[in-house]
């Protein structure tokens, strides 16, 4: 040991003081740099994130208390948002009761029932609906699809009239919630999908072998060894997709021409609007107070989808840990 | 005796089963019949659902009748699937197939070239300024949330190593990937208006609310991908005594910069369709503006908001050839995504 040391420092002694000290100084040096950088980058993110609900505050509060009219039709903050949160979940339920079936139906394809060599194409097929931007969909929903909507409104009218959600009258135009709700379920689809694929693939192979050896079908196989597994999965899935709902803005605020009232009527002309589309329509006329209450009803708009993203993602991370036990 | 038994369940166990050509020949049948109705004149949208209820219903019922009731709930079953992801393509293709009908009908040199400043009556506008718009707030914000992505992302695998910041960090990437994109322009807007102008609009506002939904997807893609470059090549790296940083910088960016690469282009391609937070905070003009820092700027997607809010006949033909061009950029930003990524792919040195 000091045989192989004793060398090198009497032998080489001078060029390697010179030498070391000055290039680890220099690692050194850079390293802190690359380190110190990749951490502020990092607290950035943080920044940024408690950022965006600082300045939404300072500059959402005074909107909770400005004149009156300000809050056409309504007269005050609260009763003028309620009716705008109203009917922001109520589009997300409806886009989610129309979406969350296909969605797994779609996973379940792509992931059991599609031949084997199709599923990755059809899956690409499916992001797909994700890459068009939502603008886009906002034109083909206010142009093409609300058009097409007519006379199943007029059939839902006639049909199912005597439930509160088709009372009626149909609109003429098409453009209602339910409409709406179509887009929506269209623009959440892909998330959704994505997500209950990737965990019904998780699935045990063994488990799935077990039932189809046992003489379950494969719908029974699914239900008795995909499902049971992949029950979290969906949930979280299903959270995501809502969060991604409530706080869509174009395709909405195309389709509808929408006033803050509350009602379950989804195909008449009368619908309740969102918060998001609220803001995006009423942009124009911000004058700093009209603006305040604005970003208030935007700050609600965080507070809520920041709520379900969490709770889904605590669903998500419940699953993951019970998994990894 | 035996034999006989095993003979005859093997005869009862594909009894009643349905001939494979069965599914196909019921989904002709009933998508015929939808056909059928359409041109006697029903809408799209009932003679699709009469198709499907037609489908639904005569391929479990043929199982029913020719087997049991558990094969006849995994025909219905297999039948509610595939129409599923039949009826889920349904709107793309139409939808793709309707924007590039309208917008070829607009497409025009005049168009991509004009921009709307002093268009009035029956004169030839174009999307020229819009087109510029999103270009320069693009760019801006790819400049701001790029190394703040990667930077993250490299102090994720490298530094944090799961410690507590980084799992804080970690969660709230996952937060800010649905933050809705109205709140980020308000953020940018309140930011904005706080520390320099009420009355603020500008193109610098819409890059910072867009760099703020682009940040989340470059940190998940760039980390994923730095977590996939194998840890001989850094262990081999040290080895030679080369130091951490320089580690990083020649050794584990190189290795995973094609990935990184093809998640920023997707992340870009996400974000440059984004309407709502430019509406609030870039606002909207009908003249070029090239200028991030000063005025309103228009944009592609605001464009279409606008020109379609006209409710003209001549705004929505400028809506969808708007809705034209900016598909196809999309479209061109995925497959280079894919095309890069397929490229730079697996130097796992496998």
């Amino acid at each position: 040991m000091s045989t192989i040391t004793e060398p090198e420092t009497n032998d080489s002694g001078s060029p390697l003081d010179t030498e070391v000290p000055e290039k680890a100084r220099k690692h050194a040096l850079g390293d802190r740099i690359f380190s110190g950088l990749s951490f502020t980058a990092g607290i950035t993110i943080m920044v940024a994130l408690a950022g965006v609900f600082v300045f939404l505050f300072i500059e959402g509060y005074p909107g909770l208390s400005v004149d009156e009219r300000f809050y056409r039709p309504k007269t005050d903050f609260w009763s003028y948002v309620g009716p705008l949160v109203f009917g922001t979940t109520y589009a997300a339920i409806i886009a989610l009761v129309l979406a969350v079936p296909f969605a797994i139906g779609i996973a379940l394809f792509i992931s059991h029932y599609a031949p084997r060599r199709l599923a990755g194409p059809l899956g690409y097929v499916i992001d797909l609906l994700a890459a068009i931007p939502s603008v886009v969909f906002g034109l083909w929903g206010g142009r093409a699809l609300a058009d097409q909507m007519k006379p199943f409104l007029i059939w839902l009218e006639d049909t199912l009239g005597f439930l509160p959600f088709f009372g009626g009258p149909a609109s003429v135009t098409g453009r209602t919630l339910l409409t709406a709700g179509v887009v929506l379920a269209i623009m959440i689809l892909p998330i959704i999908t994505a997500i209950s694929r990737e965990i019904f693939l998780q699935t045990p192979r063994l488990h799935e072998e077990a039932a189809l050896a046992l003489g379950a079908t494969r719908w029974e196989m699914i239900r008795m060894a995909v499902f049971p597994y992949a029950r979290s999965g969906m949930v979280s899935a299903t959270m995501l997709g809502l969060g991604r709902a409530l706080g869509e803005t174009m395709a909405v605020a195309m389709v509808l021409s929408a006033s803050p009232i509350v009602t379950l009527n989804i195909i008449s002309s009368e619908n309740p609007a969102t918060i998001a589309s609220n803001i995006a329509s009423n942009y124009k006329e911000a004058s700093p107070d009209r603006q305040a209450v604005l970003i208030a009803t935007g700050l609600i708009l965080f507070a809520f989808t920041f709520a379900v993203n969490f709770l889904a993602r605590y669903v998500a991370g419940r699953s993951e840990r019970r998994m990894a036990r | 005796m035996s034999t006989t038994t095993v003979t005859t369940d093997a005869g009862t166990l594909r009894a009643g089963t349905l001939p494979s050509w069965a599914p196909l020949a019921v989904a002709g049948l009933s998508v015929a019949l939808g056909a059928l109705a359409w041109i006697l004149g029903l809408s799209v949208v009932l003679a699709v659902l009469l198709a499907i209820v037609v489908f639904v219903v005569a391929l479990p019922g043929w199982s029913l009748a020719e087997k049991n009731r558990r094969a006849a709930t995994d025909r219905l079953v297999t039948a509610l699937i595939w129409t599923a992801f039949s009826v889920a393509v349904v709107p793309l293709v139409w939808l793709i197939a309707l924007v590039v009908k309208e917008g070829f009908a607009t497409l025009s040199p005049e168009f991509l070239t004009y921009s709307m400043r002093g268009v009035v009556g029956d004169e030839q506008g174009g999307l020229y300024h819009a087109a510029i718009g999103t270009l320069l707030v693009t760019v801006m914000a790819a400049l701001i949330s790029v190394p703040i992505g990667i930077f993250t992302a490299i102090y994720l695998v490298e530094y944090g190593k799961k410690n507590r910041l980084a799992k804080v960090i970690t969660f709230l990437v996952d937060v800010m990937t649905g933050i809705p994109s109205i709140v980020a322009g308000l953020f940018a807007l309140a930011l904005f208006v706080l520390l320099i102008d009420p009355a603020i609009r500008w193109g610098f506002g819409g890059a910072v609310a867009l760099s703020l939904l682009m940040v989340p997807t470059v940190v998940r893609s760039s980390e994923e991908m730095l977590r996939l470059v194998p840890d001989d090549l850094r262990e081999a790296s040290y080895a030679l005594g080369v130091p951490k940083w320089r580690t990083i910088a020649k050794v584990v960016l190189p290795t995973a910069l094609g990935g990184i690469v093809t998640g920023v282009v997707l992340a870009i391609s996400r974000v440059i369709g984004e309407t709502a937070p430019l509406l609030v905070v870039a606002g909207f003009t009908d003249s070029v503006n090239t200028n991030l820092f000063e005025d309103r700027m228009m944009t592609l997607p605001v464009y279409i908001f606008t020109q379609y809010a006209n409710a003209t006949e001549k705004g929505y033909a400028y809506a969808w050839g708007g809705a034209l061009v900016l598909i196809i950029i999309v479209m061109v930003l995925n497959l280079a995504a894919r095309l890069i990524g397929k490229i730079f792919a697996p130097k796992t040195g496998r």
